[in-house]
């Protein structure tokens, strides 16, 4: 690929909670949101003196799994190390992380490129490492600010995917977490529903300039829109002659606009060593009995050939795990039949209504969409009356009301598609055309618009019950009519 | 068998920083029996400093594996000895609560660092203690006080609990007026624990045996040149003389690596306590911080006021060596010269089944005698080698010079803390 | 030789403060001992120690924490269950 004279050039820090029941190198619970601060805490995690670290051996697992699915090479030899910084999240000072030996090395994440078709990110490394606690900002400016720690998080096993700086625009890092993402629920070591499971560190350059590292990105959209936020301030620093310094920028997830960080971060100086209390790690053959399971990739060709899914429409059901294994399920009783409809239903339609309702697709039982899909696939509502039908069906979950399956709520509103000779529609076509005479004049002249106005109008009338095809015909036949 | 002692010592060496005047026993091994323990093994429920100002009033939530153990086999932890802080130190001046005197004589410095422990076996006022050996600081108090100290085998004994100050260098052991007391207190707190994963499942279960016929004794010319007091090498010699008639048979030999493995040593302390000692900003415990001040301020307030001298240089020296550009100088190459000197001893004990020289190449100093630090880190130099190469090592007295205690060293191989228990009994029992 | 520049630079990275009146003998003291340490640039090899202990690790179980209290019980400053700490904004 030849990049173009001001290419954007994106590589990702990403930073992921492993799914672990007990701490990184304690055995405080993992399970710590819903409880109060510093309850989750030992004299491991709360860096006492004299506590020692235990390393947790289904972290390294995890680590090795993600790392196998990704193509990455164990390295023969591996180790902690000590990486001292001071800050008060931090119980003992110093971060246990993997430096000059991590756990694996190189392999690749493919992602759809913005031109289409499928692009390799390359992968530096991955390594394992501690979460700090966390931290909330207290206090204001004139009475002193302070901070309050909860050394809950402390101690968390975290790893950190690292890229190569291949992602050529911020929708393709985009594109690379969500990949990433549904990799690691797939293999079942990752939750991204935590509350910050996943933090990205980004660095972010323009061809030929100083490249700009953002930190403390905590969302997967925060990703694009803090890198959209960099590539215009870049490219607009760029364009007035300025140059772009070297620097370490914070991302304001409220204001969706980075913040130069203080001079005296950037000098930090970690002087990294190797922890002496935990003995390294030679974990290469483990990688044997590790067994995959299906990945994104697999099951999105899967869902081509075994249901006819769209490209598109096999990316999108794929590409979160809960959203694949919902689509099976819904379609489970008649694969070959449902899917068609399914795929639309779903991968359109429900992700925009759940989006609009900030609902989660827990809230769904699969087989109140079957039963919507069955409806749809029988001709018995109009396409119209399934969205009227689904935004019922999904307001009740919404709220926890009484869930209505969709033939009672196709019942209860009166939904069912009007058969073709009802006298309903035959009705309804005389008023509008006898509401509507200039409509009917147009038509005679020939505009276009005026049968599509029509048959709104009537659709109006008929609460969308008419089969579109159907209303079509039988207008058609009674403008003809009018004209003879 | 359950019960309680009381202690109240006329504590006039300044050996304790913290005494229990109730102190419970269970029954076991131990059962009753008055046991101190150096403040930087950490005491559930007892204040654990450390020595150091910035520990004040810090009362550790849990025990030291050891502790456990100890409190197991029914011994009554009667209090915290004094240190040179974090066990910084080969005197125990370096203490915030002031120096422990020596009570063979109240003029000179008990040794260190663990010269609270020391001073408390040797006045008497309890009949065993728990120390950790850095660099020395179990053998350097026993042989400047006149009893007996084990740095055992690096891994047989749990560090968890023990205040780090160079993880990979550290042991806690034993010290006793007699060679039986060491073995006994070694075999309660030896053994594997899964919350220190560098230790290892070698659990100690020995009787001294004074039995050393056809022992063969490496003795390194470094251990008798310069910088070693001719009269103190002397009562040495004389002493492996007596093991000699106790059918021993000498074997000289060379570590030629000692030549910078005090640099190797200080190198390596320095840098693990810099990260160590990081941790002391006063917001989990310790001083409070100014919360109002930036982070970094309000840290070095508390930790320039709060810190000794002696702390404060190390941290620097360890954070200096560490820096960007320099790892590869300084610990990179510390670590390289601890192969060499791990390659030394597993070439002479090849040989030899011990190795046996002065434990320090003095006897004690006078109160701040030692100003200057280099001059003091010079002292450490027959000790530090042990630590280096993971190996055993013992203090036995072996007679005086100038009315002072002189400590006889045995160094064993990798695990054989039993054998150089033996030869250090075996002259016990001789010359007693 | 390091400058005292340098001492202050090294007391700042280990937030141990340093004053004027100590600058000078820390830097001395400092030269004198880094002098010493220049043994080790005779020593041959990496400084990649041998190891014979690997893959020391714990099964994934989980123990009891702290009671609040006792996680609190040090902390010179708290509030509401959280421990205070200076400001980082």
């Amino acid at each position: 690929m030849v990049d173009a004279e001001d290419q954007v050039i994106v590589g990702l820090e990403v930073h992921c909670q492993l799914d672990t029941k007990s701490k990184l190198f304690c055995g405080c619970s993992t399970d710590y949101r819903s409880d109060g601060p510093n309850t989750h805490v030992c004299p491991i995690c709360l860096g006492l003196p004299g506590a020692m670290p235990a390393l947790n051996k289904r972290a390294i697992e995890y680590a090795m799994k993600v790392a196998k699915a990704l193509n990455c090479e164990i390295l023969e030899e591996s180790e902690f190390s000590r990486k001292n910084y001071f800050y008060p999240d931090l119980d003992k000072a110093y971060q246990i992380t993997q430096y000059d030996k991590p756990l694996a090395e190189g392999g690749y994440v493919e992602i759809e490129s913005d031109e289409g078709g499928e692009r390799k990110i390359r992968l530096t490394r991955i390594h394992v490492e501690e979460d700090p606690g966390r931290l909330v900002h207290m206090g204001n400016v004139e009475r002193g600010k302070y901070s309050l720690v909860d050394y809950n998080r402390a101690g968390i096993p975290l790893i950190e995917i690292v890229s190569e700086p291949d992602m050529r625009s911020p929708k393709e890092a985009r594109k690379f977490l969500n990949k990433l993402r549904a990799t690691l629920e797939y293999l079942n070591v990752f939750d991204s529903e935590k509350e910050g499971s996943i933090r990205v560190d980004a660095n972010i350059s323009i061809k030929g300039n100083e490249r700009v590292e953002v930190k403390n990105i905590t969302s997967y959209k925060g990703v694009e829109k803090a890198l959209t936020f960099e590539v215009t301030r870049q490219k607009n620093l760029i364009r007035r002659g300025q140059k772009i310094e070297r620097e370490t920028r914070h991302y304001l997830e409220a204001r969706g606009v980075t913040q130069a960080g203080r001079s005296k971060e950037q000098e930090n100086d970690y002087r990294y060593f190797p922890e002496p209390d935990l003995r390294p790690l030679r974990v290469k053959s483990w990688l044997d009995g590790i067994v995959l399971p299906e990945l994104p990739d697999a099951r999105r060709e899967r869902f081509i050939v075994q249901y006819g899914c769209s490209l598109n429409h096999a990316r999108t059901l794929t590409g979160e795990l809960k959203l694949a294994n919902f689509f099976e399920k819904v379609v489970a009783s008649d694969k070959s039949g449902l899917s068609p409809l399914a795929s639309t239903w779903i991968a359109d339609t429900l992700i925009g209504e759940l989006n609009y309702r900030d609902m989660s697709l827990d809230k769904v039982e699969p087989a109140a969409i079957t039963g919507l899909v069955l409806l749809l696939k029988a001709g018995t509502i109009t396409d119209k009356s399934g969205i009227e039908v689904l935004r019922v069906l999904l307001d009740q979950r919404f709220k926890n009301e009484s869930a209505e399956t969709a033939d009672a709520i196709v019942k209860r509103l009166n939904l069912a598609k009007t058969a073709g000779d009802s006298g309903a529609i035959t009705m309804a076509i005389e008023e509008a055309i006898n509401e509507n005479p200039k409509a009917l004049d147009d038509y005679r002249s020939g505009k276009a618009g005026a049968l599509n106005f029509l048959v709104g109008q009537v659709m109006k009338k008929t609460r969308g019950k008419a089969d579109p095809a159907e209303l079509n015909r039988m207008l058609t036949e009674a403008l003809k009519n009018k004209e003879a | 068998m359950a019960g309680e002692i009381t202690f109240n010592p006329d504590d006039k060496y300044n050996a304790f920083l913290a005494t229990c005047r109730k102190a419970p026993h269970g029954s076991g091994k131990l059962a009753g029996v008055a046991v101190a323990v150096k403040d930087n093994i950490s005491t559930m429920d007892i204040e654990t400093t450390c020595a150091s100002k910035i520990l004040k009033g810090y009362i550790p939530p849990y025990d030291a594996h050891v502790i456990g153990l100890l409190k197991a086999e029914g011994a009554a932890i009667v209090g915290k000895t004094n240190m040179d802080e974090f066990g910084m130190g080969t005197t125990t001046e370096n203490s915030a609560f002031g120096p422990t005197l020596n009570p063979c004589d109240t003029g000179r410095v008990p040794g260190g660092s663990s010269g609270g422990s020391a001073a408390a076996v040797a006045a008497g006022m309890v009949q065993m203690a728990l120390g950790s050996d850095t660099g020395g600081s179990i053998r350097c108090p026993a042989s400047f006080c006149g009893i007996a100290g084990l740095k055992p085998s690096y891994g047989r004994v749990s560090r968890y609990g023990l205040i780090a100050y160079s993880n990979s260098l550290e042991q806690i052991g034993p010290l006793g007026k007699t060679v039986t007391d060491v073995s006994t207190l070694m075999g309660v707190i030896a053994g594997h624990d899964r919350h220190d994963t560098t230790s290892l499942d070698k659990p100690y279960n020995h009787i001294p045996n004074a039995d050393i016929r056809g022992l063969k004794i490496g003795i390194p010319q470094e251990y008798f040149g310069k910088g070693v007091d001719t009269n103190v090498a002397d009562v040495v010699k004389k002493a492996i003389g007596r093991l000699e008639e106790l059918g021993a048979t000498t074997v000289p030999c060379s570590i030629p690596s000692m030549e910078y493995a005090l640099a190797a040593y200080y190198v390596t302390c320095t840098c693990e306590a810099s990260s160590n000692l990081a941790r002391f900003d006063g917001v989990r415990y310790g001083p409070a911080p100014d919360t109002k001040k930036s982070w970094h301020d309000a840290y070095q307030e508390v930790r320039s006021t709060a810190f000794g001298t002696e702390v404060r240089r190390r941290i620097m020296l360890g954070t200096f060596a560490l820096s960007s550009g320099y790892y590869g100088k300084y610990y990179a190459k510390a670590q390289a010269a601890r192969e060499n000197i791990k390659a030394d001893f597993n070439r002479i004990f090849k040989d030899v089944d011990v190795i046996a020289g002065p434990t320090m190449p003095t006897i004690a100093f006078r109160l701040k005698e030692k100003s200057d630090p280099l001059s003091m880190y010079l002292a450490d130099i027959l000790t530090v080698p042990a630590n280096l190469a993971g190996i055993p090592a013992i203090s036995v007295p072996c007679g005086k010079s100038d009315g002072m205690p002189v400590g006889l060293q045995i160094m064993g191989r990798m695990f054989e803390d039993e054998r150089v228990v033996d030869v250090a009994y075996a002259y016990e029992q001789e010359v007693n | 030789m390091v400058s005292e520049k340098h001492v202050q630079h090294i007391a700042e990275l280990a937030d141990v403060g340093i004053d004027e009146a100590e600058l000078g003998t820390f830097t001395h003291q400092f030269n004198a001992i880094l002098e010493y340490f220049d043994i080790l640039d005779r020593v041959e090899g990496d400084g990649q120690a041998a190891r014979n202990l690997y893959n020391i690790l714990r099964e994934d179980e989980i123990e009891p924490s702290l009671p609040q209290e006792d996680v609190l019980r040090n902390a010179p400053a708290k509030e509401d269950g959280f421990i205070k700490a200076p400001r980082v904004m």
